[in-house]
């Protein structure tokens, strides 16, 4: 089943007199628990696919189906109701709010969701586990190297059991081993079922999906599926990385 | 998201940055102490001004004679008795505004008790005097109709009298007062009545039935009344009709023509009263005003560092918008933010203003008044300036754009 489904889809943003034309008639589906990388150079459109499917934004003009519902239509209550249920993001910088707890940066969707404190606490606990930060809980953002901060923020894109992970550029300010473990806990996602989109612009990242998507000038320049590479989640690895 | 979460959201965000939340909300504490100590002290004093009018007695009028100018000879109140028995009774009788009226006669005397001997007021007067002034008997009986009638040589004294003649906590009743040389029976002393707003000592005089005083100390009976007539309106808001309405009679019984003055003069003290509480009025108009221009300041600021926390904390709006929070959400947090910077600068502000107001009455001795009423509008007020200084801010926050907020640096 197609889970995401772009058909011609257009973007013009207006810059003063100039408009800019992000997209130019873009189409593309994905099933669902598929692993794909979109890549691109900067200015190439990814980051415009990437808004566009999360919701953020809306396309010009074209249709967007999320989970065979037409999205593109749909007001902000409507849109944040879908970022909240369906989708969850990872961001280059982490996005993790400050001052404020491993556990409490998790349960931020369930909190919009509407969910009972309890209920709340367990998911919470149990997502911060799936991702191996069950003891560090109530460590706040500056007490984690950048891999746990980084694997908080999956943890909190996964605790509502979306549909979609969007990672846009998920390993762009962590070194080569932390990357590798991050890429890992994304392979482990996709096995359970989750649909992971991957924006990056690293080839040996891309190398790690199954489908890479590249995209130049906001149209599709080629639409690759592979053999993807496995990553090693080698937690000895990790930690001494880490230290 | 309900809105007890959007509470502790709140809080937990003022809690990081205490000392800015705290100076945000100096200017509403400051505001609202300043008006609650204010008001504390001008409802005391207010109190204190209200007691000693109805002391006086309830829908008072006080008939004094004088101001005449007959024969070219012209003088104030008192200076001419014009006022007769048979005023009295037609004043009594004939006005229907008016529920009781009673002559006051007064003199100076000396008082002497087996031991004792005191300078005060002998008043000579009839039952209603005591039902229009509002003064009951705190030891032994009141004033009958057969003591008045019946000339019975009785005295009832104040309790400063009573204090003076037999020692401050003696029972007077039966013993034997010398007002003149003429041996009274002590049968009532009176309740504490207090102070006039004047300062005069109320419970410093003697009262005798008014035939007794006619005979035995005035020395006979005289055409005109030598002191005043006391009159008990029906009601408060009866108060200037009566006053109208014996002031016609009397004009007309003394056959006092149009373009010329009165031949008595009429004190309406429900009017001193109503102008010491227009006096208040305007007080606590200022007051009000102070309140409002404080509270103004107050929620200026507060709109401020919401502002200038909506910039900062614009990545964080961007992340609960990524989330799944919708614009409500946001709208919601910042003004619930702003609600609780204001609500508790009330609280905190009613609280320092309480003390402020009860150290004062300490230092000072100033009487304080904590009305409900006050604190309920002052943190209904502070509450509401969250709202309206909270509603911009929260605007704005609630508009942005979930991709140019998670860009922003």
């Amino acid at each position: 089943m197609s889970l995401l489904v772009l058909d011609d889809v257009t973007k013009v943003y207006h810059m003063g007199d100039v408009d800019v034309h992000a997209l130019r008639g873009v189409s593309i589906t994905v099933d669902e628990g598929d692993l794909v990388a979109v890549m691109g150079a900067s200015g190439s459109g990814k980051s415009t696919i990437m808004n566009i499917v999360g919701c953020l934004d809306r396309p010009t003009t074209g249709r967007y189906l999320l989970a065979g519902e037409e999205v593109s239509k749909l007001d902000r209550y409507a849109l944040a109701k879908r970022r909240n249920r369906t989708l969850g993001f990872v961001f280059q910088s982490f996005n993790l709010l400050p001052r404020t707890s491993a556990l409490d940066n998790v349960e931020l969707p369930l909190l919009y969701a509407g969910m009972r404190t309890k209920e709340r606490h367990e998911r919470a606990r149990a997502a911060l586990e799936r991702v191996g930060l069950g003891d560090r809980v109530n460590h706040h953002p500056n007490q984690m190297s950048g891999g746990q901060q980084q694997r908080v923020a999956i943890a909190r894109a996964l605790v509502a059991n979306p549909k979609v992970i969007l990672a846009d550029e998920p390993t762009g300010n962590l070194d080569s081993a932390t990357s590798e473990g991050v890429i890992a806990t994304f392979q482990e996602l996709r096995d359970s079922g989750i649909t992971v989109v991957l924006v990056t612009h690293e080839p040996d990242i891309a190398s790690h999906a199954a489908r890479v998507i590249t995209m130049k000038d906001g149209r599709v320049l080629s639409d690759i599926r592979q053999e993807p590479k496995r990553a090693q989640l080698d937690p000895a690895r990790t930690v001494e990385a880490e230290g | 998201m309900n809105l007890l979460q959007t509470l502790r959201i709140a809080v937990r965000a003022l809690l990081i940055n205490k000392l800015r939340s705290f100076l945000t909300t100096l200017g509403i504490i400051i505001g609202v102490a300043a008006v609650i100590a204010m008001v504390a002290i001008g409802e005391g004093a207010k109190a204190r001004v209200e007691e000693s009018f109805s002391s006086m007695g309830s829908n008072l009028l006080v008939v004094l004679p004088g101001s005449t100018s007959a024969g070219g000879q012209r003088g104030g109140f008192g200076s001419m008795p014009t006022l007769t028995w048979d005023d009295l009774k037609a004043i009594s009788a004939e006005v229907p505004s008016v529920r009781y009226a009673a002559a006051q006669l007064r003199t100076n005397a000396q008082l002497l008790s087996e031991d004792q001997n005191w300078n005060t007021s002998v008043y000579g007067t009839t039952t209603e005097y005591f039902v229009i002034r509002n003064w009951p008997v705190a030891l032994g009986s009141a004033m009958s109709d057969s003591d008045v009638e019946s000339g019975a040589k009785v005295v009832f004294l104040g309790q400063t009298v009573a204090a003076k003649l037999f020692g401050a906590s003696a029972d007077p009743i039966g013993q034997l007062v010398r007002i003149k040389n003429i041996p009274f029976e002590v049968k009532g002393v009176l309740a504490a009545k207090g102070q006039s707003p004047t300062g005069q000592d109320y419970d410093d005089g003697a009262f005798v039935p008014l035939r007794a005083y006619q005979t035995k100390i005035q020395g006979g009976l005289q055409q005109f009344i030598a002191g005043s007539i006391y009159v008990g309106a029906q009601s408060q808001a009866a108060t200037a009709e009566a006053q109208r309405q014996v002031t016609n009679l009397l004009r007309d019984r003394h056959h006092i023509g149009p373009g010329t003055d009165d031949d008595f003069s009429i004190r309406n003290l429900t009017e001193l009263a109503s102008a010491q509480e227009e006096g208040m009025k305007t007080l606590t108009t200022l007051l009000a005003s102070i309140a409002a221009v404080s509270l103004l300041v107050g929620g200026i600021g507060i709109m401020n560092i919401m502002l200038v926390s909506v910039t900062e904390r614009t990545r964080e709006i961007g992340v609960r918008m990524a989330v799944g929070a919708n614009p409500g959400d946001v709208l919601a947090q910042f003004l619930v933010e702003a609600l609780t910077l204001a609500t508790a600068g009330g609280v905190i502000g009613i609280t320092a203003g309480l003390l402020a107001a009860q150290r004062l009455a300490e230092q000072f001795g100033w009487p304080t008044l904590i009305r409900l009423d006050v604190v309920v509008i002052a943190v209904v007020f502070s509450a509401a300036v969250g709202i309206v200084f909270g509603l911009y801010p929260a605007r704005k926050a609630s508009r942005l754009d979930p991709i140019d907020a998670l860009r922003f640096e």
